[in-house]
């Protein structure tokens, strides 16, 4: 290793980086979201999606839910920082393997060409909740939810057969059972 | 019905009703409403600064000698812009500060009005909240929570935006409402049982050192008290970090210096070959850990800090304790002197190993350096310095680089909320403003900038508002005509190539003294710096005092970048005896 120049020390070794889901409440105001965003890039966080709307409009209370990737070390901090943020009631996180959450995303297909094959995108996406929006000779919009990774794998599979535009939400999520997140 | 206010007027009975006494600020368009206002409230003196950076760092001075949140008062667009340092700067060493911006009117927000920018887009990431005041009728709650959030918690800075339109608005006042509680934000919720587990390690180590920080400051005077008794219950070595500097005497002989980049030998060793780290009230700063993965590597490691966040965000601790410094630590004694039973004495019979390992470092004496009889060393002139002040209750502030270092490692301590510099930050320019804040909340004390003859340069404006309101401030130069801290590690690390780290002009600072209408002090000679020194605290007033020192000295120990603690590079004398055994190269 070359000698360091730097008045800071080298990066060390890192840990292993795993996916996670972080549900946030948030206060419904003015900023918010950029306090939120603003936290994970500036601390270099990552951000793989992102889904937010309003859940409460009495308590006008707003829902984040972010998929990261980062060491355990990285999602805690993350979740520690985000507690600090003043609008922030509660923050919960999953690792996406967590059998006892649900996660979903959904995504809108625009598929063109003949008829054969828009038949096949169909039935390749059946599984995934199929709902048919639109419809002409020649399109279809179609609706499909499933997990973030199957719509990934969906999406690439459709595009010969004539995908042209796909637009996703991001996951949001809940946990199994009578148990709420606290 | 009830009276109606103007938003300017409600500004105003909000710092009334916080007891704010000092308001640091800069008028400007978008604040004028409430520059008028300010003839109709007494109570409230307002300061005029020369930039809006100076008025934060003096807001700075002000919050951390006083333990009062110090409150800044700009305009919009560039007023708000300037004073994003000092902000940055408070945010990173957790200051309590409260920023009031004017903004453009409303309905011109977003037509890139004149004066007009993002203030809380630029300030968000540099405060803990910020607010843009849309609706006169928030305004005074914002006002009250804007305080809360500034001083509860890790303190630290935020702002609040008030568009115009907002000031000459009406509508009633609501007074401060009683503990409206921050959900989730509330960090003092340490348990007995985690205590009972600090006082079984405390038990069994052989080798244990204390390792303070600001923290301990910011919890209060009672917080140094605390403190204090552990360390004499405990007998336990302490180190400081910067910031923490004062919350333990710094002549004791459990003190073993600051620890960190620039910190003593012992404090380092110590650091490194311990069994029991207790962190109280620090962040384990990069500064201060050296090379992570050979941090401490034989120790178990306790945290107590009031931010959450600040466990494990760089160095994994066995026990964290998140609470106030003042109440976990008063509860630890109070636990200690209930099991005492014999424990105590047993305890320091322990340790008395680890006592001689520590003397033995110290036998290195890290900090010394050679003197010279033909020209001064900056060691030598802030030892002189703190001798010859050291009996009067002195406040320290400081620039940043080499001189803040030495200043840090010459001049001890004793008391708490003494001491003020950037450390987080590091920003030059912090010094000479802070001091300005120091003296208008005590003025009767003596306080001293120790700067440096660049950093000074970055907000010497304000020697002008020193004199307008007759702050004695002493602003002590440490001349090496170099960016020191900057040629050093240009010498280390980059072959001596002092690429734009010499000042090939400079001001004569007697005249810049004469010209701002204060008193300059020149030194040249070891033979004349102390009585020039006694003449420098003698006299009633600012005085700017120009200390020409020898411009190629360098600042020991160091911990090389990217080394561990017990890697540290000494002084001149130590460099001899390595070179002869031909390691001398080979530990920078």
């Amino acid at each position: 290793m070359s000698k360091s120049k730097s008045a800071y020390s080298v990066p060390t070794k890192k840990e292993k980086s795993d996916t996670y889901i972080f549900v946030v409440w948030v206060d419904n105001e003015a900023g918010v979201l950029a306090r939120v965003v603003g936290l994970f890039s500036g601390r270099g966080y990552n951000i793989e999606s992102l889904a937010v709307a309003e859940v409460d409009a009495v308590k006008n209370i707003s829902r984040i839910t972010i998929v990261t990737t980062g060491t355990p070390q990285v999602i805690d901090q993350i979740k520690l920082q985000l507690a600090k943020l003043v609008p922030v009631h509660k923050v919960a996180e999953f690792k996406r393997e967590d059998k006892n959450v649900i996660f979903k995303e959904m995504a809108l297909f625009k598929i063109t060409g003949k008829k054969k094959k828009m038949e096949k995108c169909l039935n390749a996406c059946k599984k995934f909740d199929l709902v048919i929006l639109d419809e002409t000779k020649t399109s279809k919009v179609i609706q499909i939810t499933a997990l973030r990774r199957e719509i990934d794998k969906i999406s690439k599979k459709l595009k010969p057969w004539g995908l042209i535009s796909a637009s996703r939400t991001g996951a949001v999520a809940m946990t199994r059972g009578a148990k709420i997140f606290n | 019905m009830p009276k109606l206010y103007t938003g300017a007027e409600i500004v105003f009975k909000c710092l009334e009703d916080q007891k704010v006494e000092h308001i640091f600020g800069y008028p400007g368009g978008a604040v004028l409403p409430i520059y008028d206002e300010l003839k109709n409230h007494t109570s409230i003196k307002h300061i005029l600064v020369r930039h809006e950076q100076g008025a934060g760092h003096a807001a700075e001075g002000y919050a951390r000698s006083s333990g009062k949140p110090g409150v800044v008062l700009v305009t919009s667009g560039p007023g708000a812009t300037n004073v994003v340092t000092a902000l940055t700067d408070a945010y990173m060493d957790s200051v309590p500060l409260v920023c009031i911006s004017g903004q453009v009117p409303t309905h011109l927000i977003g037509t890139d009005a004149f004066q007009e920018c993002d203030t809380t887009g630029i300030t968000r990431p540099c405060t803990k909240h910020n607010w843009l005041v849309k609706d006169i009728n928030d305004l005074s709650e914002i006002m009250h929570e804007a305080f809360k959030v500034a001083t509860t918690g890790r303190p630290g800075p935020v702002l609040v935006d008030i568009p115009k339109d907002i000031q000459f608005a009406k509508t009633k006042y609501k007074k401060l409402k009683k503990e409206k509680k921050l959900i989730g934000k509330s960090n003092n919720k340490f348990s007995q049982k985690q205590i009972d587990q600090l006082i079984d390690l405390l038990k069994n180590t052989k080798k244990p050192v204390i390792y303070s920080g600001g923290g301990v400051i910011n919890s209060g005077p009672k917080a140094s008290d605390a403190l204090r008794e552990f360390v004499e219950l405990t007998g336990f070595p302490i180190t400081s970090t910067l910031q923490g500097l004062g919350a333990y005497p710094g002549d004791d002989n459990q003190f073993l210096g600051m620890l960190g980049m620039h910190g003593t030998y012992e404090a380092n060793n110590a650091m490194h070959d311990c069994d029991l780290l207790i962190n109280i009230g620090a962040r384990f700063d990069d500064r201060i850990t050296g090379k992570i993965d050979e941090f401490s590597p034989n120790s178990k490691k306790v945290h107590i800090d009031i931010d959450p966040s600040s466990i494990n965000k760089i160095i994994k601790v066995d026990l964290a304790i998140v609470g106030d410094v003042t109440k976990v630590i008063s509860k630890v004694n109070k636990t200690i002197l209930k099991k005492k039973n014999g424990h105590s004495k047993s305890n320091k019979s322990n340790i008395a190993k680890w006592w001689e390992q520590i003397q033995k470092w110290r036998g290195k004496e890290s900090l010394n350096f050679i003197n010279s009889n033909d020209s001064i060393k900056p060691q030598h002139a802030v030892q002189r310095l703190y001798e010859l002040t050291k009996d009067k209750d002195t406040y320290v502030t400081t620039e940043v680089g080499q001189h803040q270092m030495w200043a840090a490692q010459h001049y001890k301590f004793n008391k708490p909320n003494r001491w003020m510099t950037s450390g987080g930050l590091g920003t030059m320019g912090y010094g000479l403003p802070a001091a300005v804040g120091v003296q208008i909340a005590h003025p009767e004390k003596l306080v001293v900038d120790i700067a440096g003859e660049a950093s000074v340069l970055m907000t010497m404006q304000e020697m002008s508002t020193a004199v307008q309101y007759n702050l004695p401030i002493k602003i002590f130069i440490l001349n090496n005509q170099y960016m020191g801290m900057v040629r050093q590690w240009q010498e280390l690390l980059h072959e001596k190539n002092y690429s734009e780290s010499y000042s090939e002009a400079l001001p004569d600072f007697l005249k810049m003294a004469e010209a701002y209408g204060c008193k300059g002090i020149k030194a040249e000679n070891p033979s004349e710096l102390d009585e020039k020194i006694q003449e420098m605290i003698d006299y009633k007033g600012p005085v700017i005092f120009d200390c020409h020192v020898d411009p190629n000295e360098n600042c020991f120990p160091m911990i090389p970048s990217g080394k561990p603690h017990n890697q540290m590079i000494l002084g001149p004398n130590d460099q001899e005896e390595n070179k002869i055994k031909g390691k001398g190269k080979a530990l920078v």
